[in-house]
């Protein structure tokens, strides 16, 4: 067992996890954080994409024990206050989800590229989304989203990013 | 998917890591873990022993020293994507690595891990090897270096012995009037490189040929170099008719890898429609 203490959405949890313990099932076993869902496993489809000291990680391709130390934030830890982060809000109003499971991954994706820029081109974010997969939406919807999000934001903070 | 039982140690520093190395056979280096991690979940691999050198700050960062980059092993693919460094003295670098996978992945996966993990389908091999590249080695006895040229000795097999970390690899900045290129027609599924290849042409003062590098990923088992084109292009004038007969004539690759997805005659086929389009965009790049 290796001791760890990580942060996660504010919080700071100490554990002894088994060093082979994935990240993603220390955030929804141990955690009982399962707003990040397990898609593929094989580090291809991003559902289990969050945050790790600010940069957008497969939670499924690291050990809990690579977050030590480690400030995490995941889907819940997205909205402020009972209110919903702008890009939750967009992906509701432009119906950028159907039966939901990518959504967690593909928001917290968005999320990274919005804070590397907050006005990206149609193609750009296709291109930042390329690490995760949907099999309801086309995508077209989630393009969609994303675009409204970044314009909910710039409105909100016109620096841009969270 | 859970990968096997092992014992897991943290290096903070290289000189903790070699001795971690020294006590522990059988141990293997994580750093960014986006090779390692897939596949001992996979099981087929099982190491013993883990250490973890993801953060040994020494071994993170670019520098610029007299006509040189040395570049930290453990340099993320995001890390190189956005130096401007790399963007200025090795643009072909930073176009490959921007390349690779997706944002997450490259947020996490490392130079070192990239070339130490030797993939065929990875992208820095054949970058690296094309720019000459010298790989930097610390072991027990102290440091080393290795050509790139000496250091990919077959599939996912390096000169690196199993007690040695991969500290940094080192290119030259190119000069002035000089171009480079790298551009692959990618797995769709993985993004992998079913064939990358890495072409730099400089031109003289006339605007003919001084020198051309072309090598390959994906297409053999180690990254390959295309030494029979380039020698063909030097002293000649650049036109595209030039760089096509080259191709055409002096690329022939006697041993490619071939899978489900693309067969070795296909990924020849594919090498010399790449090749020809990444020598004409470093040439433009290099008249520029
Ligand atoms: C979904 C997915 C898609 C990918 N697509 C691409 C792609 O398109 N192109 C591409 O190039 N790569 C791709 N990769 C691989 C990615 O670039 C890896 O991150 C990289 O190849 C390995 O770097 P790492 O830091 O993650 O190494 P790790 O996984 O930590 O280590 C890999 C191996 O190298 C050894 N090692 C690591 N660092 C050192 C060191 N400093 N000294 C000695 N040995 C060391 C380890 O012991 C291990 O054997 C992909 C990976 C994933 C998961
Ligand atoms: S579950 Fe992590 S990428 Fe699919
Ligand atoms: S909404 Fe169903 S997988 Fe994306």
């Amino acid at each position: 067992m290796t001791h760890i203490s990580v942060e996660v959405n504010g919080k700071t949890y100490e554990r002894d996890v088994d060093p082979r313990l994935l990240l993603v099932h220390f955030l929804r076993e141990e955690l009982e954080l399962t707003g990040t869902n397990i898609g593929c496993e094989t580090s291809l489809c991003g559902a289990c994409t969050i945050h790790m000291d600010g940069k957008t990680v497969k939670s499924c391709t690291q050990l809990a024990v690579q977050a030590d130390g480690s400030s995490i934030t995941t889907i819940e830890g997205l909205s402020t206050d009972g209110k919903l982060h702008p890009l939750q809000e967009a992906f509701w109003e432009k119906h950028g989800l159907q039966c939901g499971y990518c959504t967690p991954g593909m928001i917290m994706a968005a999320c990274g590229l919005l804070e590397d820029n907050p006005d990206p081109s149609e193609q750009q974010i296709r291109h930042g989304l390329k690490g995760n997969l949907c099999r309801c939406t086309g995508y077209h919807n989630i393009v969609k989203a994303v675009q409204y999000a970044a314009e909910l934001m710039r409105a909100g903070n016109p620096e841009g990013g969270k | 998917m859970y990968p096997a039982r092992f014992e897991y140690y943290r290096a903070n520093t290289l000189q903790e890591a070699i001795h971690l190395l020294q006590q522990h056979s059988g141990a293997k280096l994580l750093a960014g873990g986006h090779s390692l991690i897939p596949i001992m979940k996979l099981r087929l691999a099982q190491p013993p022993v883990l250490i973890d050198i993801g953060r040994i700050s020494e071994l993170s960062g670019v520098m610029k020293t007299d006509g040189r980059l040395r570049i930290g092993s453990l340099t993320t693919h995001a890390m190189l994507a956005a130096s401007e460094a790399v963007k200025k003295h090795c643009p072909i670098l930073a176009e490959a690595a921007g390349q690779i996978a997706d944002p997450a992945v490259r947020n996490k996966g490392t130079i070192g891990g990239n070339l130490a993990h030797a993939d065929p389908g990875s992208d820095l091999p054949a970058v690296t090897l094309a720019l000459d590249g010298v790989i930097h080695i610390t072991g027990r006895d102290g440091d080393r270096q290795v050509n790139a040229s000496d250091f990919f000795l077959d599939l996912l097999t390096t000169d690196l012995k199993p007690e040695e970390v991969l500290t940094a690899v080192e290119l030259p900045a190119l000069e002035e009037r000089t171009g480079s290129c790298y551009l692959k027609f990618e797995h769709p599924a993985s993004g992998y490189a079913v064939c990358g290849a890495a072409a730099i042409v400089a031109l003289g003062g006339d605007e003919s040929c001084e020198r051309a590098g072309l090598c390959f990923n994906g297409v053999t088992a180690t990254p390959y170099r295309a030494s029979a084109v380039t020698e063909a292009l030097a002293g000649q004038n650049l036109e595209d008719a030039t760089i096509d007969q080259a191709v055409t004539e002096h690329l022939s690759i006697d041993d490619p890898m071939g899978d489900t997805y693309a067969s070795g005659p296909y990924r020849v086929e594919l090498a010399k429609v790449y090749s020809k389009r990444a020598l004409k965009t470093a040439r433009d790049r290099a008249r520029s």
